[in-house]
């Protein structure tokens, strides 16, 4: 009871220390104080209902080619605006093939550069030289990638395929996951590079004065070690494979029909909706675009945040 | 025996080692490609005119990008306004609130945000933005951009922020400066550095965005000051002309990559020396 009182006693002789000086300061800078807060929280409160925002958009908006396609929208592979069809298997098998593609083309690169930097050349001109590349390659915009591939990659593509005897079309899905891999190269190798030169150098060393040799200690040992790291990287660049909208849609060739092989055109989630979305007037045309943009962020979505929560785990760990 | 085993595996080594410096080389070489190609085709038809003057209809020469310049200019500088300063508010936000649940919402929002693909961001504003305008506008495309800006300034704000050591917000306190001075005269301008940088790369991020403008800003072939009307921009004027099937379009189109490519890794350059030269240590 009495240290009851006794709290509510200094908590009374505090209150009346804070009216004191609350009386002491302008006014105005308590009120400019509270404002400020209340701004700050605002504004934080805006990026949650920002991304509220779009994907409620994105539902609301898709509702009227869920209700005209209902599944048959991930099962079927005609998508014919005219007929008012609108499959888009055609367009998920395209993205699948080429971002797998690209992902399968990237790896040997990019885990040879996260080597690189991460364990033969740490510091000095070498691995200054090598990083600066791979900066300058993310720097570049995507529209010029796909400008330079159109004019550079095409036509190489092309005398490949003459020489293999198949269509020459020169566009297509062995273009696009091309210039794909180049394009992700520099997120995987620079994440894969900070993965392993995060392996503790106790466990190198003692590798070492097992005597392994450095080919020896990096099978063994770092690369079992930084495995989910690598794994997260990989994923979040077939993140960005997934979503790479302008370089894929210049090369792709822009076919609707469902790929027969790597060769031939193709069309993929994100190029589909740059192509038709400014020309598609008819309501179901537009909403079914919607949908596919919805797909393709629920996707991209999905493989981002299990490639961060690796890392997020895995730098926790250290 | 174990001679031969010895050396065996010491080959091994070397032959690994000069593969992983073989093929991180090879990565290169696509680079060097684009430069090359961007340099040779581009400095061939830039000068003067080129820069300063309109596109002129299919069949005259000459002609130049100033529409694109001043577009890009434009949708750039509407982006930065609407984006930096709730970028830089929501950045002080979560280094203030270090812990919590909304903190830990707006993080993984940002998140989120940061890997939306471009395409799907322009469809956010073509139907918050186009569709209730009723046309193509600059807003909608600097709405868009604004949207890809963001995440990249809030992290980077709230990133710098962190770093700065609490004995400087005490100081400041027990002088009896309110908080909301304590942030805006003392803490920000320490971090100003970092935050200055995440500006620039959040420039140089959409400066080079082409698929989130197809729908919203949209081009135009002339030159246009007006943000409710359509403008071009030069990611989007490279896209056009370089699918149109005109030898002089293409080149034209070398031009432009050859502008946007100087102005992008300028950029990003300017960033880097920013934060390595005027880092404040603590």
């Amino acid at each position: 009871m009495a240290e009851t009182a006794a709290s509510d006693k200094t908590a009374g002789a505090r209150s009346d220390v804070t009216k004191y000086f609350q009386s002491k300061t302008p006014k105005s800078s308590v009120a400019s104080d509270s404002l400020f807060k209340a701004l700050l929280y605002g504004s934080a409160v805006l990026m949650l209902l920002l991304l509220g925002g779009i994907i409620i958009t994105l539902l609301v908006e898709s509702i009227p080619a869920i209700k005209a396609t209902g599944f048959s929208f991930f099962t079927e592979t005609v998508w014919d605006p005219v007929f008012q069809e609108y499959g888009a298997l055609a367009f998920l098998v395209g993205t699948l093939l080429t971002s797998f593609l690209a992902l399968a083309i990237s790896i040997p690169f990019s885990l040879a550069i996260a080597l690189y930097l991460g364990e033969y050349f740490r510091e000095g001109a070498f691995s200054a030289l090598l990083k600066s590349a791979v900066e300058l390659l993310a720097g570049i915009p995507s529209v010029i990638f796909g400008f330079w591939a159109l004019f550079v990659l095409v036509p190489l593509v092309r005398s490949i395929e003459i020489q293999l005897g198949v269509v020459p079309y020169g566009v297509g899905i062995l273009t696009a996951s091309l210039i794909l891999a180049v394009m992700i190269i520099p997120y995987s190798a620079s994440i894969g590079s900070d993965v392993i030169s995060l392996v503790p150098a106790e466990l190198k060393e003692a590798a070492l004065s097992l005597g392994a040799t450095r080919y020896e200690m990096i099978k063994k040992v770092v690369l079992p070690y930084a495995r989910s790291g690598l794994c997260a990287g990989t994923l979040l660049s077939l993140g960005r494979a997934i979503g790479e909208t302008m370089a894929v849609t210049m090369v792709i060739g822009n076919s609707n029909m469902m790929p027969k092989n790597i060769f031939s055109p193709s069309n993929t989630m994100a190029s589909i909706i740059a192509n038709e979305f400014a020309e598609a007037t008819d309501t179901v045309h537009v909403s079914s675009l919607i949908e596919v943009g919805l797909l393709l962020l629920i996707v991209t979505l999905i493989i981002n945040l299990l490639g961060s929560y690796i890392i997020k785990k895995m730098t926790l760990e250290q | 025996m174990a001679e031969g085993r010895i050396t065996f595996r010491i080959i091994k080594d070397v032959l690994f080692k000069a593969v992983v410096i073989l093929s991180s080389f090879i990565m290169i070489i696509p680079l060097l490609l684009i430069i090359f190609y961007i340099i040779r085709n581009g400095i061939a038809v830039i000068n003067w005119d080129f820069i300063t003057s309109l596109p002129k209809p299919m069949g005259e020469l000459g002609g130049g990008i100033a529409n694109a310049i001043v577009g890009t200019i434009m949708l750039i500088c509407n982006a930065s306004v609407l984006a930096i300063p709730i970028g830089i508010c929501a950045g002080i936000y979560l280094s203030e609130h270090k812990k919590g649940r909304i903190p830990a919402a707006v993080r993984l929002c940002m998140e989120i945000l940061q890997g939306i693909p471009s395409i799907v961001i322009g469809i956010i504003a073509y139907s918050w933005v186009v569709v209730n305008m009723g046309t193509f506008s600059a807003l909608s495309g600097a709405a868009a951009l604004a949207i890809m800006m963001l995440p990249v300034i809030v992290r980077a704000t709230e990133e710098t922020l962190k770093l700065i050591p609490e004995s400087l917000r005490e100081a400041s306190l027990a002088l009896g400066v309110p908080y909301s001075r304590t942030i805006i005269k003392v803490i920000v301008p320490a971090g100003l550095t970092g935050i200055l940088t995440g500006v620039l790369l959040g420039v140089a991020r959409i400066a080079g965005e082409t698929a989130p403008l197809l729908f919203t800003a949209f081009g135009s072939p002339f030159m246009n000051m007006n943000i409710f009307k359509p403008v071009d921009s030069l990611p989007l004027l490279i896209f056009n002309y370089a699918t149109s099937p005109y030898p002089e379009w293409h080149a034209m189109a070398w031009g432009a990559s050859f502008v946007l490519v100087v102005f992008v890794l300028g950029l990003n350059f300017f960033a880097k020396v920013i934060s390595k030269k005027w880092k404040v240590q603590f």
